[in-house]
């Protein structure tokens, strides 16, 4: 199911943890479908000197935030923002489809993160991390058929192609 | 591999592939064919009808069908009384928790005039026969209630509910691709009319299966074509398939008490030191009444898939329930329907054992799933006891 690089990082996950006194903490979680993500980020000279990672979720989400957080160390805060849950699946050598949309969100959080970092920065007060509850479907061109992969148009709620009503966000 | 996934696949038995390699060299015929080699595979076919019929106690062998599997056996059952339907009868009663090849059959039919009633089941996952009394009406054409769940191994009143369908003069279909085999299934004993059940839950081929049809129920085939299996499915046979269901129907009848035993010990085995293993978990099986090979635990903080994954690095394979391991990334009907929450049905995991398993292994399986759990648990943000991060 899940390629080689896939693998290696959901058994060895980079980066796992806590930073007590991080500078930004960022947060996405899509109830529903059950994966949830937290990232830690240690900001010095505008740059992550420090990432770690909380992953509720499948193999897949593990090993999305654990490169991500590689992607991410030692980069820039421009730099990391430019990366997108796209370039993390790239990174990953692909997921399976089906994955793509639940258990790719390390990027937002990522995202969240540094925007928490730069909101406490700006005298911005907030009780808790950023938090993120959906995951950015809108920024997703494309939309598949849980049941038969057929390339779907966002907002449907029946499949012409297997005649099955998809009562939920696909 | 220690196989803790008997669910999805339980290993053929020695005799079971014995009895098909030695039907492939045979070189059978067609069942349907007058000349000698034709009859020669027909008397093949009626064994193997008989050893099923002795394991279900149906009447009489015209009343086993055999078809593809539990899937089509459902289909058959459902689809097939449903379009013999007369008198208006249009309303079917089932519950909550039922295979997909039940609910997708019914709600198929609900876009051709049919009315469902679907019952919820209690905390525990069982339905209540009183609501099932309830739910008919003089419209009610068929009951369909599963004698075991596929997920919680969860025991269904299927006696009980027997008796109203009875008492009613309602058809009764049950889905019991889980039980039959496995735990004692009395089509009599149980006032069913009609019963589904495959081949491979106790240790024949996949691609083969059985639907018992009462004699005098009113349904028609699904699939037409020639006058196989007395005129209920038509198709050629699955020769080699049905002689490997009749051999593991026979072993199954034969040693049922044994097999039960052992299978039962390691339930219970489970249930006794699992605690020694992991904490803050549910057990989302009924104990009362349920199977004796399968438990469905949710772990609490992490996710099944993942567990799975870890199990399987392991050399232990285990199946889960989680909304991210399965097509459709939903969280299962079956769990919501016990009240779970999302959070707790997506750590579940169905552990299914078999025959050939032993206490050892299970030991093995706890030592992996500890180290599994510690790990998903350190890296998790539901989990509170951040004294555990490394």
């Amino acid at each position: 199911m899940y390629n080689k690089v896939v693998m290696d990082h959901f058994k060895q996950p980079r980066n796992v943890g806590v930073i007590e006194d991080a500078d930004g903490v960022g947060e996405v979680g899509n109830p529903l479908c059950g994966d949830m993500m937290t990232i830690y980020l240690k900001i010095k000279d505008d740059k992550i000197n420090d990432i770690k990672f909380q992953t509720f979720g499948c193999g897949s989400a593990i090993a999305v935030s654990s490169m991500l957080t590689e992607l991410a160390m030692g980069k820039s805060l421009k730099e990391a923002k430019q990366i997108s849950n796209k370039d993390v699946a790239a990174a990953l050598e692909g997921l399976p489809k089906n994955k793509m949309h639940c258990s790719n969100l390390g990027a937002d959080a990522l995202h969240m993160a540094i925007q928490d970092y730069e909101d406490k920065k700006a005298g911005v007060k907030r009780s808790g991390p950023a938090r993120k509850e959906e995951h950015a479907h809108e920024k997703e061109s494309h939309c598949y058929c849980p049941y038969c992969d057929v390339e779907l148009a966002e907002a449907v709620t029946f499949c012409e192609a297997c005649q099955r009503n998809l009562d939920e966000e696909h | 591999m220690i196989n803790l996934d008997h669910i999805s696949a339980a290993p053929l038995l020695p005799e079971v592939k014995e009895v098909m390699i030695d039907a492939i060299n045979s070189d059978l015929h067609n069942p349907s064919s007058q000349h000698q080699a034709g009859e020669a595979a027909a008397e093949r076919v009626e064994a193997a009808r008989e050893s099923v019929r002795q394991l279900i106690g149906a009447g009489g062998g015209k009343e086993i069908v055999f078809t593809s599997g539990g899937t089509e056996s459902v289909n058959h059952a459902i689809k097939g009384v449903a379009l013999a339907s007369r008198n208006g009868g249009n309303h079917i009663v089932t519950t909550n928790i039922e295979h997909n090849a039940v609910i997708r059959s019914l709600k198929r039919l609900s876009g051709f005039n049919f009315k469902v009633t679907s019952l919820p089941v209690d905390e525990t996952g069982r339905v209540n026969p009183d609501d099932v009394a309830k739910a008919i009406t003089d419209k009610t054409l068929l009951v369909s209630v599963m004698h075991s769940n596929n997920e919680t191994g969860t025991i269904q009143p299927i006696k009980e509910i027997g008796a109203i369908t009875r008492e009613r003069k309602v058809l009764f279909h049950s889905d019991a691709v889980d039980s039959v085999g496995i735990v004692p299934v009395d089509v009599d004993d149980l006032n069913v009319d009609l019963l589904s059940f495959g081949s491979n839950r106790y240790y024949g081929p996949h691609g083969v299966g059985g639907l018992y049809i009462r004699k005098g129920t009113r349904i028609f085939p699904l699939l037409e074509g020639g006058v196989q299996e007395h005129n209920k499915r038509g198709g050629t046979e699955n020769v080699i398939g049905i002689i490997g269901m009749g051999k593991a129907a026979e072993l199954a009848a034969r040693d049922m008490d044994t097999r039960m035993t052992h299978l039962l010990a390691l339930k219970n085995y489970i249930l006794a030191h699992l605690p020694e293993y992991i904490d803050e978990y549910l057990i989302n099986t009924n104990l009362e009444y349920s199977l004796p090979d399968l438990l469905n635990v949710s772990l609490k903080y992490i996710e099944g898939e993942s567990v799975m994954l870890m199990l399987d690095g392991d050399g232990v394979a285990v199946s889960t329930k989680s909304a991210c391991a399965t097509g459709s990334l939903r969280a299962s009907h079956v769990l919501m329907s016990l009240g779970l929450s999302h959070a707790d049905a997506q750590g579940t995991i169905v552990i299914s054992w078999g025959i050939g398993n032993t206490a050892s292994e299970m030991d093995r399986f706890f030592a992996s799933l500890a180290e599994s759990v510690k790990m998903l648990r350190d890296m998790s943000p539901l989990y509170k006891n951040h004294s555990n991060m490394s």
